[in-house]
């Protein structure tokens, strides 16, 4: 069968179970948007700007698991899609991007819309492609698909030149990949295992921090029942929330700058760390040499260069972690057959319990007549869903507060840009989960700051009616910073005032979604849930107290247990 | 310390740029980088020698192995091995002078490969110490250029 290379890249996305597309035309793919018609099982989703169409992917792919894939042009709609990319390569999430490129013979003429996105991109994707042969566009779309999903996930990226779409050639779909420079390890080490499950028996301050590599493998059924029948408490950092159930008695909270009482206290008095799939981020240690320095550390992640970056692990163990926590599961019934017995961590539990218990994660309320927390706006929505939609954050004091006062008890029900911290992720994520969850209450946590960075995607998400619900938390500041401000730079706000706003009801509206707007506690519920029932994308603005800030906090380069409370 | 990794890579464009880029990105320094083909084909092979404590070297052996293009590292360090560079040196040897270069060209058993009517251009094979202590006895005379290839290192056979 002779197919042209936009044939082949169609035909391949199909072989690939690929159902929907994330792009923006222009003319270096024009003729794969000329083929696009003629696969009808590929859903195109047009989005407003190039990053959108990236962080879509990515957020389709948080939430189903699958490749998130998207399709951009040359030049300046590859470049938006940067954000997007380092976005994903921090979470490592499977992303796969088609570029489109100028035609072979112009390539590095300085040509209209030509730039070296395969260079550009070069340090925060995982594997790039600049495809220069035709017969090898098959063989390139299937590794670029087992790269992103394989291993440790991340985005890779394919470009393809113009006359290459045009350029034809019989076309057979690889069954298979060989490359000889990769090959991630996923089998447990036997004797670690064994190793593991003995010192988790001694221990008697064990906990599990668990981050997102628990839910990106699968783990998160196995490392529930760990916790919940040794009665090991468990912590989990941003990427981690979801992959245990957030009302579990087991669940401590999140740790690290922002986390709980108990999370951090409990690392801190650790005897034994199970870190599965985290990878010791900065924003999680607190100052490191005071990190859990009770604690023998075992460190269980796919990828290699994760263990031993920034801590000192005793218990180095490269494996995938669902497979681990399996055979740990097995390793532990195997001792408790044998006799041995793990015992129970009852003064550790009641420990915890009381740490939970003396500073659980509150706030001041609003006064009578008062304005509006913005931590009560979170409460209400976990309260009117029940845990049951898709909460998707943008970056800041929302992000946090939507993490702290939101109990996950699902993976892949909490899409948030934890690595790079991406203002403007969680709008168009949310929509690219929606595409893939119709049917699903998909909301988005906002700040008034972050959502002005891709709020021009309401048009997509009104065009091809997904409803995700933007719920902004609308205190005319960028408000993490000026939190920092107030703090540690003497109330210095400069230029963190947003004090000139759209009128997002009105915003809303002209995009021909519907808006809200909530002044008043005693209308929050109310509006929340008649946004809910309204089949159509919507904004509610939540006006709420400027000034709140986001506690427990650890100052930077402060150490976990040194937090400011509220 | 200074470690010499051997890198087998695919030979495929953009790949010295992923290993150059490693480096950079987080900050690590390359003292000397040579590439060339090896026997087999599509295959090529990078000395990189660089300085740094264990940890350091430890995550820039473990990055470079991430890189799907890279199929091996070896820390040359670690075992007995067989360590050389070339360099040409281009030294001023006006009358009177040039005697005495030829007899160090002659104890360091190098050779001259270039005449001038002042100049003579010197090549040499060895350690990065002998061709430091060359550059040391040369600069009396006054070196008008320098070209080096970097270490290139293989591991020692089994005797």
């Amino acid at each position: 069968m002779e197919l042209t290379g936009a044939q082949i890249l169609l035909e391949s996305l199909g072989r690939e179970g690929v159902d929907v597309l994330f792009g923006f035309p222009g003319g270096a793919v024009i003729d794969i948007y000329h083929q696009i018609p003629n696969y009808p099982n590929l859903k195109h989703v047009l989005v407003r700007h190039e990053q959108g169409a990236i962080h879509m992917a990515d957020g389709y792919a948080r939430a189903t698991g699958k490749v998130g894939v998207c399709l951009v042009t040359s030049g300046p709609g590859a470049t938006n899609t940067v954000t997007g990319i380092a976005t994903a390569y921090m979470d490592s999430i499977p992303v796969v991007i088609i570029t489109g490129q100028v035609p072979t013979p112009l390539i590095g003429n300085d040509a209209f819309q030509e730039v070296d996105i395969v260079g550009i991109t070069r340090p925060c994707t995982k594997h790039n492609y600049l495809v220069k042969d035709i017969t090898k566009l098959a063989k390139t779309i299937k590794e670029a698909f087992f790269l992103a999903q394989s291993g440790r996930p991340g985005p890779v990226l394919i470009d393809l030149p113009k006359d290459l779409q045009q350029q034809k050639c019989t076309y057979s779909y690889p069954k298979k990949v060989s490359m000889r420079g990769y090959n991630p390890h996923y089998d447990p080490n036997v004797k670690q295992v064994r190793k593991v499950a003995e010192l988790l028996c001694k221990s008697k301050h064990p906990v599990i921090y668990a981050g997102g590599g628990v839910i990106s493998s699968g783990a998160s059924k196995e490392v529930t029942k760990l916790a919940q029948t040794y009665g090991v408490p468990v912590t989990a950092t941003l990427m981690g929330l979801g992959c245990f159930p957030g009302d579990d008695p087991m669940w401590l909270g999140m740790l690290g700058m922002h986390g709980t009482y108990a999370a951090n206290h409990s690392i801190s008095n650790a005897d034994l760390i199970l870190a599965v799939g985290a990878r010791f981020d900065d924003r999680v240690t607190g100052k490191l040499s005071e990190f859990a320095t009770k604690a023998t550390m075992v460190h269980i992640d796919i990828d290699p260069t994760s263990i031993q970056k920034n801590v000192h692990v005793h218990v180095p163990i490269v494996a995938d972690c669902r497979l681990f926590m399996e055979a740990l599961n097995k390793e532990m019934a195997a001792i408790v057959e044998e006799g041995e017995g793990c015992p129970p961590k009852t003064k550790w539990l009641e420990q915890t319990a009381e740490w939970k218990a003396k500073h659980p994660l509150k706030y001041k309320p609003a006064a009578k007549g008062g304005m509006i927390k913005p931590q009560s706006v979170v409460e209400a929505l976990y309260k009117i869903t029940k845990g049951d939609c898709i909460i998707a954050t943008e970056v800041g004091q929302n992000q946090m507060w939507a993490a702290q006062f939101f109990n996950y008890k699902k993976p892949r029900t909490l899409l948030t840009s934890g690595g790079l911290g991406t203002m403007g992720y969680g709008f168009p994520a949310a929509i690219g989960a929606q595409a893939a969850f119709p049917e699903k209450l998909v909301i988005d946590v906002a700040g008034d700051g972050s959502i002005q960075m891709c709020i021009q995607e309401l048009a997509t998400a009104v065009c091809y009616n997904l409803p995700v619900k933007i719920v902004i938390l609308n205190n005319g500041y960028l408000g993490m910073v000026r939190q920092w401000q107030e703090l540690f730079y003497e109330k210095n706000y400069c230029n963190t005032c947003m004090d000139v706003a759209p009128d997002f009801v009105k915003l809303a509206e002209a995009y021909g979604a519907a808006g809200f707007r909530v002044t008043q506690a005693k209308d929050l519920e109310a509006t929340l849930k008649e946004a809910f029932a309204t089949p159509k994308p919507c904004i509610v603005d939540v006006v709420v107290d400027p000034e709140e800030n986001v506690y427990p906090m650890v100052p930077a380069g402060k150490s976990l247990t040194e937090m400011i409370l509220v | 310390m200074r470690h010499i990794l051997s890198i087998l890579v695919e030979n495929e464009p953009g790949v010295l740029s992923r290993v150059s880029g490693l480096f950079s990105g987080r900050g690590f320094n390359i003292e000397t980088l040579n590439v060339a083909p090896t026997l087999e084909e599509g295959v090529s092979i990078m000395t990189i020698s660089t300085t740094g404590d264990e940890q350091i070297i430890e995550q820039i052996i473990k990055q470079l192995r991430k890189l799907v293009t890279v199929i091996k590292v070896v820390d040359l360090t670690e075992v007995k091995n067989v360590e050389r560079e070339m360099m040409l040196l281009k030294v001023s040897a006006e009358e009177g002078k040039r005697a005495e270069i030829l007899r160090i060209v002659d104890v360091f058993r190098c050779k001259v490969v270039d005449v001038g009517f002042d100049e003579l251009t010197i090549e040499i094979t060895g350690t990065q110490d002998k061709l430091t202590a060359l550059i040391n006895l040369m600069q009396r005379f006054g070196i008008k250029e320098i070209a080096r290839t970097g270490a290139v290192a293989m591991r020692r056979s089994m005797q």
